[in-house]
């Protein structure tokens, strides 16, 4: 339990964290990198697909993000709410946009993938509606964020949110997979070519665990932003300002 | 326990029924809303139709988001609230209480004047019972999950789009087997199933609702 206190003081999170987002960023980038490469370049056409199909590589990863991080800040927020760990806090307030963006790309990546294949940019399909709503639920939270001005309330404002938007995501999906099915017989499934070849599938979970390590680097520094400014008339972030002025000026 | 519910309901009710203006004003939203959308378009009897159960369910949601903004504004605006919220008595209990004196003075009203609407639209009579049943199961939970919100953002003075932002992704399912329970009706299918879930997410929001809209309001005090 000794580690679990010490890693939730603040001043220690923020000088373990430096070195730590490194632990995420290098391998994050390599795996991520040889994914995209592999996908783009090694990886063969699909047979029915063409080249088309070589967006996946990024699509997959980014739709596992959002689904990941939505989860993540709920976990977080459960945290906040019952043991008032600030730390759980700021992770909350610092992966939103970052699960958000993921989201946002997921969805883009999706249409430009649809627009050669399905002949259209958007399709009311289950799964495109389930992640455009999950991305009206990350904006929540951010738009929640920003009206209220105590940092504090403001972050366990998010915590119950994203708390009780995680209970309604598989309700979300659900209903919105009974309403398609209902709606028009045959749905368009993007796993509808469920088998994929060895070669195809292994840059893709390397590349989704490679974005997956983004995401925590991506993340930490943003915890590490937000620490600095949460605490900004606190001692410690006053000696690290002071380090760091001393640090430029020597250089200079 | 049930003293203490019955308490702040008669309380909140009575309140409610004082301003008959704003009853009134709740039923002449929803009239309206659904009056002028026709005006927008060709009068086409059977598109009026098609589109009535998505029409009638997206003025219940806004109706909603007006008047949700008055659930605890008074009461924290006085004082009430922070009395509340002193109280050994439970919270969430209270927080029931409200939001079932807020559906009675609401969503009730809806539900009832409901049938008014096969005339305007022009919604065939056997779909009638199963849209006022539908409007019966969901308005309460819009209500629950709507008070979440509504108490998150208390603290702010004008949180009206704000609120939007937060609750409508939530009331998707809701919208969904609400007008698709209609629509069922309209066409002639079975309409038990979006019924029962109807049913089953208004369970679970009684169950769970309250003890989250009661963190809320202790978020939005603290």
């Amino acid at each position: 339990m000794r580690w679990f206190h010490r890693f939730g003081s603040l001043p220690y999170f923020y000088r373990v964290s430096g070195p730590l987002a490194w632990w995420f960023a290098v391998p994050g980038l390599l795996m991520a990198g040889y994914g995209i490469f592999a996908g783009l370049a090694l990886v063969p056409p699909d047979y029915q697909q063409g080249d088309a199909f070589r967006i996946i590589y990024i699509h997959v990863p980014s739709a596992w993000l959002s689904l990941f991080g939505y989860t993540a800040m709920a976990v977080a927020g459960f945290v906040t709410l019952v043991w008032r760990l600030k730390l759980a806090e700021i992770f909350i307030v610092a992966a939103a946009p970052v699960g958000a963006s993921f989201t946002f790309l997921a969805l883009v990546t999706g249409s430009i993938w649809g627009k050669p294949m399905w002949g259209t940019w958007w399709v009311w399909d289950a799964r495109l509606t389930s992640e455009l709503i999950l991305l009206f639920l990350y904006l929540g939270v951010l738009a929640l964020h920003s009206a209220i001005e105590s940092p504090r309330t403001a972050a366990r404002a998010c915590a119950l949110l994203s708390l009780v938007g995680v209970i309604n995501v598989p309700i979300i999906h659900y209903s919105v997979d009974w309403w398609n099915t209902l709606h028009q017989g045959s749905t368009v499934n993007l796993l509808g070519h469920s088998h994929m070849e060895t070669n195809m599938l292994v840059p893709l979970l390397l590349g989704a665990l490679g974005f997956t390590f983004i995401f925590g680097w991506l993340t930490l520094w943003g915890m590490r932003v937000q620490l600095l400014w949460r605490e900004r008339r606190s001692r410690w972030v006053g000696r690290i300002l002071e380090a760091d002025d001393r640090h430029v000026t020597h250089r200079s | 326990m049930l003293g203490l519910f019955w308490a702040v309901l008669r309380r909140d009710l009575l309140l409610a029924f004082r301003q008959r203006g704003v009853l009134v004003h709740h039923l002449m939203f929803f009239l309206l809303v659904v009056a002028l959308f026709p005006l927008g378009t060709a009068a086409d009897r059977s598109m009026l139709v098609a589109v009535s159960p998505a029409l009638i369910w997206m003025a219940v949601l806004l109706a909603a988001l007006l008047s949700l903004q008055r659930l605890f504004r008074p009461d924290y605006e006085d004082g009430t609230l922070e009395q509340y919220l002193l109280s050994p008595e439970p919270l969430a209990l209270i927080a029931l209480a409200k939001v079932t004196a807020y559906w009675l003075s609401s969503g009730l009203v809806f539900v009832i004047a409901s049938p008014l609407l096969i005339l305007l639209l022009g919604v065939p009579p056997q779909a009638v019972g199963v849209m006022m049943a539908s409007l019966a199961l969901g308005t309460p939970t819009l209500g629950l999950i709507g008070a979440i919100g509504t108490a998150l953002t208390l603290s702010l003075p004008r949180a009206g789009l704000l609120l939007s932002l937060l609750i409508f992704p939530l009331y998707v399912p809701i919208l969904i087997f609400g007008a698709g329970a209609m629509r069922a009706a309209i066409s002639g299918l079975p309409y038990a199933g979006p019924l029962d879930l109807l049913g089953a997410l208004l369970a679970l929001g009684v169950i769970g609702a309250p003890w989250a809209i009661a963190a809320a309001l202790r978020i939005s005090l603290e």
